[in-house]
């Protein structure tokens, strides 16, 4: 596979053994650069991921978790500040680790950012303080805005999307769901087709009883979607009018996409 | 006084005009249909699961077998995702390649698609005539990557072959002869009377029930609605091109067909302007780490497949497999409003109706 997969670069030409070692220091330097770059653009922007996992864990209190919401508020508000001022010291987010003397100044804000922003508010004022637990940008993505929404609430913040006149998503384009070992989580990419904006909206669930409010009410393209990630990771939509196995077998055991998973039969 | 029942009747899923191994069950009033329940996952092959222990080049021949008369923008999807995970430069040649075979991919799906379709409502010759013209793009992609119908043609960072010799030549032969065949096709099917009663007015949808059910592609342009990836938000070298979006009105059959026959003569026109634009030496894969390990995160990208929106969302762990890859497959949405067209249609008109829709079994079951 390796062999096939080798791209005839020029080099090759002028000696198999030289060729392949400067493809080699290439790709490792190619990956560093890759890794160096992607920690400080998630700073500013990813600050409330201080705690990850933190919304699944169901244990902590309403206190601490709006204590912690605000820091990463603050956080985020000083690291716009800080941007602003093309200010070359690296964010307060990122601060604690040490950043070495040759990083790279912080990235401007992206352009995408009032736009995050201003749904977030939306959301805040519209549905619930609580709706929104992680707000970000996703860069890599095209700027693709990235909200993190409470299961709870997500079906009020759908409608929101929905409905608001500032933010019109009348297009769902896709549902995607993943095991992410410690939780599930369904992924919305939300379009809007008046003004081609986008957005991402992840709701977080429980991975022994996962579940996620269905928005096929609000755009019926879920209705299969919905299906088919409850067909293959098991979770459950309540409010979907027919959540029923769409591709496997309506007897099969298991939910084929689930990290765990492991065959009823392993003859099949 | 006759005495009426309802009747369960099971359609597929061998049956040939359900392009493939597509099941539905119908309640019929007599003629009329009262519900029609799909049933699929006869060719689910869990593709996404599959993934999740291969490395990015390992399912590039997996891509090919989802929709596999359109092997080529399903290839382009994975790569152009993995590209744009970690940030990689794709040399011009090789993108005028990928475009190129993706155009004539278009091209070659609705040729599938038209002689197909009439085939289903009862023309036998018109399908001869399209696999006939298909047949050549399909004897061009065979000069250039030695396959037919799975390619595996594209790699992350470019493509695995160059054209050989005089292989531009002749794909700028195939562009200049097949408007005339169009204009054959034409002649020969789309003024048809017979034709054009049994798909005028049939199987119609307004914009806003085409935009809420995510319908994309022909689908939901036949609506009216400009929405075309290729235009809205350009990929590959789209936007270096000049051509139109087509669009219908009505949200008919007949609306779907003819935006189709257009979006061929806009494939020659792309085709014909990349050709002339092609460069003529340099290199046909860009640099690329030995393993492809794209960073930590997630994305998603989306190309105008020739049956709509296809998209491709990778949830990376910086490992040379994906945690997660998700297809979202233009046919399989697209499919999702059928029951509600045929609920008050007559039976005949089911498969007018699925035939319009363009699906591939491949792809809606992945």
């Amino acid at each position: 596979m390796s062999e096939e997969e080798k791209p005839k670069s020029p080099a090759e030409a002028n000696g198999p053994e030289g060729a392949a070692e400067a493809s080699e220091r290439s790709a490792e330097s190619a990956v560093e650069a890759l890794s160096t770059e992607a920690a400080p653009a998630s700073g500013p922007a990813a600050a409330p991921e201080a705690a990850p996992e933190a919304p699944v864990r169901r244990k902590e209190t309403d206190e601490e978790k709006a204590a912690r919401r605000k820091a990463a508020l603050e956080a985020r508000e000083a690291a716009k500040a800080a941007a602003a001022q093309a200010a070359a010291k690296p964010a307060p987010a990122a601060g604690g680790d040490a950043p070495a003397a040759d990083a790279p100044p912080p990235p401007p804000p992206s352009p995408n950012q009032p736009r995050l922003d201003r749904a977030v508010q939306l959301l805040r004022e519209r549905v619930a303080e609580d709706a929104v637990l992680e707000a970000s940008i996703n860069e890599p993505n095209g700027h693709l805005p990235t909200i993190v929404v409470k299961p709870e609430r997500w079906y009020a913040c759908a409608q929101l999307f929905r409905t608001h006149p500032e933010l019109g998503i009348n297009y769902l384009r896709n549902v995607a769901g993943v095991d992410h070992e410690t939780h599930m989580e369904v992924v919305y990419h939300l379009l809007s087709m008046d003004s081609g904006h986008v957005y991402a909206v992840k709701v977080r669930t429980d991975r022994e009883r996962p579940s996620v409010p269905s928005v096929t009410p609000i755009w019926p393209t879920a209705n299969w979607n919905e299906r088919e990630i409850y067909d293959l990771l098991g979770i459950d939509f309540p409010g979907h009018p027919d959540l029923r196995r769409i591709m496997m077998p309506d007897d099969w055991v298991g939910h084929p996409l689930r990290k765990d998973y492991a065959p009823l039969d392993p003859e099949v | 006084m006759i005495r009426t029942e309802e009747l369960l009747l099971n359609v597929g899923p061998q049956h040939p005009s359900t392009h493939g191994v597509f099941r539905i069950i119908v309640k019929l009033d007599g003629e009329i249909i009262t519900e029609a329940t799909p049933v699929m996952g006869y060719l689910h092959r869990g593709t996404e699961k599959l993934a999740e222990n291969l490395n990015y080049t390992q399912i590039i021949p997996y891509t090919d077998r989802m929709d596999y008369v359109s092997a080529m923008t399903n290839n382009y999807v994975l790569v152009h995702a993995v590209e744009k995970m970690m940030g990689l430069e794709v040399p011009e040649r090789a993108e005028f390649l990928r475009l190129i075979v993706m155009e004539l991919q278009r091209v070659a799906s609705h040729l599938v698609w038209w002689g197909t379709y009439l085939l289903d409502i009862g023309a036998l010759s018109p399908f001869l005539y399209a696999f006939n013209d298909r047949e050549r793009i399909l004897q061009l992609f065979n000069e250039l990557c030695g396959a037919r119908l799975t390619y595996n043609y594209m790699r992350v960072g470019g493509v695995k072959w160059d054209a050989p010799e005089g292989w531009i030549d002749k794909v700028k032969d195939f562009v200049r002869s097949m408007y005339g065949r169009l204009e054959e096709y034409d002649d020969l099917v789309s003024g048809n009377e017979i034709f054009l009663s049994r798909i005028k007015g049939i199987g119609a949808y307004d914009a806003e029930t085409a935009i809420a059910y995510g319908l994309s592609g022909a689908n939901l342009r036949s609506t009216g609605v400009k929405w075309d990836l290729r235009k809205n938000e350009p990929y590959s070298l789209y936007d270096r091109f000049e051509f139109d979006v087509p669009v219908g009105q009505n949200g008919d059959c007949y609306d779907r067909y003819l935006v189709r026959m257009a979006e061929i003569r806009q494939s020659l026109r792309i085709l014909e302007q990349a050709l002339e634009q092609f460069p003529e030496g340099g290199e046909t894969m860009g640099k690329v780490p030995r393993v492809i390990r794209p960073p930590a995160g997630e994305i998603y990208v989306r190309i105008e497949s020739p049956r709509g929106e296809i998209g491709c969302y990778i949830v990376s762990k910086g490992k040379a497999e994906p945690y997660r890859l998700k297809f979202r497959r233009p046919s399989f949405v697209n499919l999702q409003i059928l029951p509600k067209l045929l609920v008050g249609e007559s039976m005949t008109n089911l498969v007018t109706i699925l035939g319009g829709i363009d699906i591939v079994l491949g792809e809606v079951d992945c």
